[in-house]
């Protein structure tokens, strides 16, 4: 299966649910609702066998618009047939649904993208932070985040 | 508790009364301890701290905390220019800082349409990246050989590694953080003589491959115990997203180089190394351990091939000059690091410093499938399989 | 063979003890011997835990200057070099290490990092700026990373300070300020 049948296949299966999709971009992608995401993932994990996640990346696009999670999925055979998913979600309430139990490696990356942009993985089985310490505050990645003053009484800023 | 309800991981039975000398299975019983493994510990390889569960020396289940060298790599991607964020990407897997260099290069070079990297450069950074990952392996093999209590193939290991550090260091100035290939090509040119000075090495390294063996690889403790320790099944390792030589030591022939080459790896011939389970299980420490020294041979064919035919020319492209300025757009790339699959995903929006970069590191992953693959095993098989993972903190935390 | 020569005059006495006798100071001697045998901890944190391993490998071999003994707990070592970057989330457990050494201790900021928070010093909101914020530092070395014979030089300057240390003054526990994490 080369990647123009799996998009097509695709917007066969989920049609309009499917917003908007680019299939011969840098990034081939589709843009979904978080709604279709857990059902989008299942079919593409049994059905198309992508049985790899490689990456999860969290964009935040600025207040405005909105925090961008972009999942990389891929088959791990010779052929490396790739798609990637975007999903939109409002800045105050950031919520996917999580994916652990289809990919188990989503399981570290979904903690990641909850510590440093926020995003709030719906039945995630333990979402705390992953990389900053336990009581750190706020997540850094996001665009009008400071760093704090003092940690714990040591001086953090120096310029 | 026996063995077999360990490895389910099944919860204390409620029969189980306080003062029972035995449990149902006539077992004496055990109690349960929580050990707390780093962050300093001298076989974590860095800050890893590991909190393991023990009945006994048994493992029952281990959790990996990392996040202690997390030193936000991403923000100073989106705070410093780009020519100035190859330098972080250097700080990420410090033992393959050309893979890091070229990885995050590599996804700048896409967004621009119409860029071609001048051959010359092409062949100095797969000199580069391969020498880089022969050096980060003989460091691999050598501090797993110390972890499980062989001090000596340390030393040996790191007598050749000198050798390919003082050739980066003539190249680039650098023993560690070469800051070296960026976007458009490589930072300084190669002379002859340096030429001259890899091939040298290459005829001088090729031998040392046999030392290691003998050292090593044929020897019975060590074989006793890496063999049918840390068994990683091909389809779990998929499940948790290893690469690298963890996946390959699971039997699976996944290569970035020979997938989907990147560079011109397609010019060059070599194989794919994978385990065979010649120590009694496929995808246990010892096929991890055995493909890392395959895959330093075939990378010195690598080297060599390109020494041999590195043409003349620009180092690089004349189009990128001065501030790095690539057009609006996102582009995702990855390629085969030592350890596995570097991803970079930069987002563009048309001015000198990125608007966002994230990396996808292979050790982030490799360490998340360690709790899976050790429950069941004793506490000192865990060192052999922490070590057989070779995890670099650096990209981990990022 | 010659017979050794017998010992008859007091002016031939005198002569032998100069060879045999060396008079020198406690504080001098103790010093010396102290300051050939400074073990270090194992304790690597990033990149400069990868030279710090260099330094004790075939080419540098620190062992030639009595700090080969790399030691895995720190209640058995006398120097803690701090090779590499230190997190907040790092920072409580450097402390602890560093007040589980007993005295006398000595404390090495190997890189960038360490000394001032380096290359991260300005965006890096997880970093440490400089580990003597936590712990008291007695010699710096700068780079990222230092060569090995950059450490080297930062364990020769630790020796001097041993080396000229008095027993009079050795309680050194007051003399250091206090400084907590917490």
């Amino acid at each position: 299966m080369d990647r123009s049948t799996l998009f097509e296949k695709l917007r066969q299966k989920f049609g309009p649910r499917i917003i908007e999709s680019d299939e011969n971009g840098l990034v081939p992608s589709v843009r979904i609702e978080p709604a279709t995401w857990p059902e989008l993932a299942q079919s593409l994990r049994d059905d198309f066998r992508l049985d790899y996640l490689s990456c999860l990346t969290g964009i935040d696009r600025g207040k405005g618009q909105g925090l961008d999670a972009i999942y990389h999925v891929e088959r791990m055979d010779a052929a490396r047939l790739s798609i990637s998913v975007r999903i939109r979600v409002p800045y105050e309430n950031p919520v996917i649904p999580t994916v652990e139990h289809i990919w188990r490696t989503a399981d570290w990356h979904e903690r990641e993208a909850y510590d440093l942009l926020g995003f709030r993985f719906e039945g995630h089985h333990n979402l705390v932070r992953i990389l900053c310490a336990e009581d750190w505050e706020g997540h850094p990645l996001r665009k009008d985040y400071k760093s704090p003053d003092t940690y714990h009484g040591v001086r953090n800023n120096v310029v | 508790m026996s063995s077999e309800a360990a490895r389910t991981l099944t919860p204390v039975p409620a029969g189980l009364s306080r003062g029972r000398m035995l449990d149902q299975d006539g077992d004496l019983r055990t109690e349960e301890m929580l050990l707390n493994m780093g962050p300093q510990h001298p076989a974590t390889h860095g800050v890893l701290r590991v909190v393991v569960r023990t009945d006994g020396e048994m493992v029952i289940d281990c959790e990996p905390h990392v996040g202690y060298l997390h030193r936000c790599f991403e923000k100073h991607c989106e705070s410093v220019s780009i020519l100035q964020s190859v330098l972080y990407t250097d700080r990420l897997d410090y033992l393959t800082a050309m893979g890091n260099n070229w990885g995050f290069s590599m996804a700048i070079e896409k967004l621009f349409p119409d860029l071609v990297i001048p051959e010359r450069a092409q062949y100095i950074r797969i000199i580069c990246q391969e020498l880089n990952r022969i050096a980060s392996h003989l460091l691999a093999i050598g501090t797993y050989g110390m972890d499980i209590g062989a001090i000596t193939p340390f030393l040996y290991c790191f007598r050749e590694r000198e050798k390919i550090l003082s050739i980066f260091e003539a190249i680039c100035g650098q023993r560690l953080n070469y800051n070296y290939i960026r976007p458009g090509g490589v930072a300084y040119d190669v002379d002859d003589r340096m030429v001259q000075t890899i091939k040298d090495f290459c005829a001088y390294f090729r031998p040392k491959a046999l030392e290691y063996d003998d050292l090593l690889s044929k020897n019975d403790i060590f074989i006793r115990r890496t063999a049918k320790v840390g068994v990683l099944r091909p389809e779990t390792a998929i499940q948790y997203g290893c690469t690298g030589p963890v996946l390959r030591g699971s039997g699976l022939a996944r290569d970035l180089r020979r997938d989907m080459p990147y560079g011109i790896y397609d010019r060059f011939d070599f194989d794919v190394v994978v385990g065979q389970g010649e120590a009694g299980a496929l995808g246990d420490c010892y096929d991890r351990y055995i493909v890392r020294i395959r895959e330093m041979e075939q990378s010195l064919r690598i080297v060599e091939q390109a020494a041999a035919k590195i043409p003349g020319g620009e180092y690089r492209s004349p189009k990128i000059k001065g501030k790095i300025r690539p057009p609006k757009g996102e582009a995702y790339t990855r390629i085969e690091n030592s350890r596995g699959e570097l991803g970079f995903y930069v987002v563009s929006d048309g001015k000198d410093i990125a608007y966002r970069v994230k990396c996808r590191a292979p050790s982030f992953h490799n360490i998340s499938v360690i709790p899976e693959i050790s429950r069941g095993s004793m506490v000192a098989d865990l060192i052999a399989i922490i070590g057989s993972m070779d995890i670099v903190l650096g990209e981990v935390d990022r | 063979m010659t017979e050794p020569k017998a010992l008859s005059t007091p002016l031939d006495q005198a002569a032998s003890l100069r060879d045999n006798i060396l008079i020198t100071q406690v504080d001098k001697l103790i010093g010396w011997t102290r300051k050939n045998s400074v073990w270090p901890m194992t304790f690597g944190l990033a990149c400069c835990a990868i030279e710090m391993m260099a330094t004790g490998a075939s080419s540098y071999d620190i062992d030639r200057f009595g700090s080969g003994p790399f030691r895995a707990t720190p209640r058995q070592s006398d120097l803690m070099i701090v090779a590499g970057t230190v997190t907040n989330k790092m920072a409580p457990r450097v402390k602890r290490l560093y007040d589980q050494m007993p005295e006398p201790k000595y404390v090495l900021a190997m890189g960038a990092c360490t000394v001032s928070g380096g290359p991260y010093i300005k965006y890096g909101y997880h970093v440490l700026k400089g580990v003597d914020r936590i712990v008291p530092v007695d010699v710096y070395v700068p780079g990222c990373p230092p060569r090995p014979e950059a450490l080297l030089e930062g364990l020769f300057r630790i020796q001097e300070k041993v080396a000229k240390e008095r027993i009079l003054d050795r309680n050194r526990v007051g003399a250091r300020p206090s400084l907590l994490v917490e």
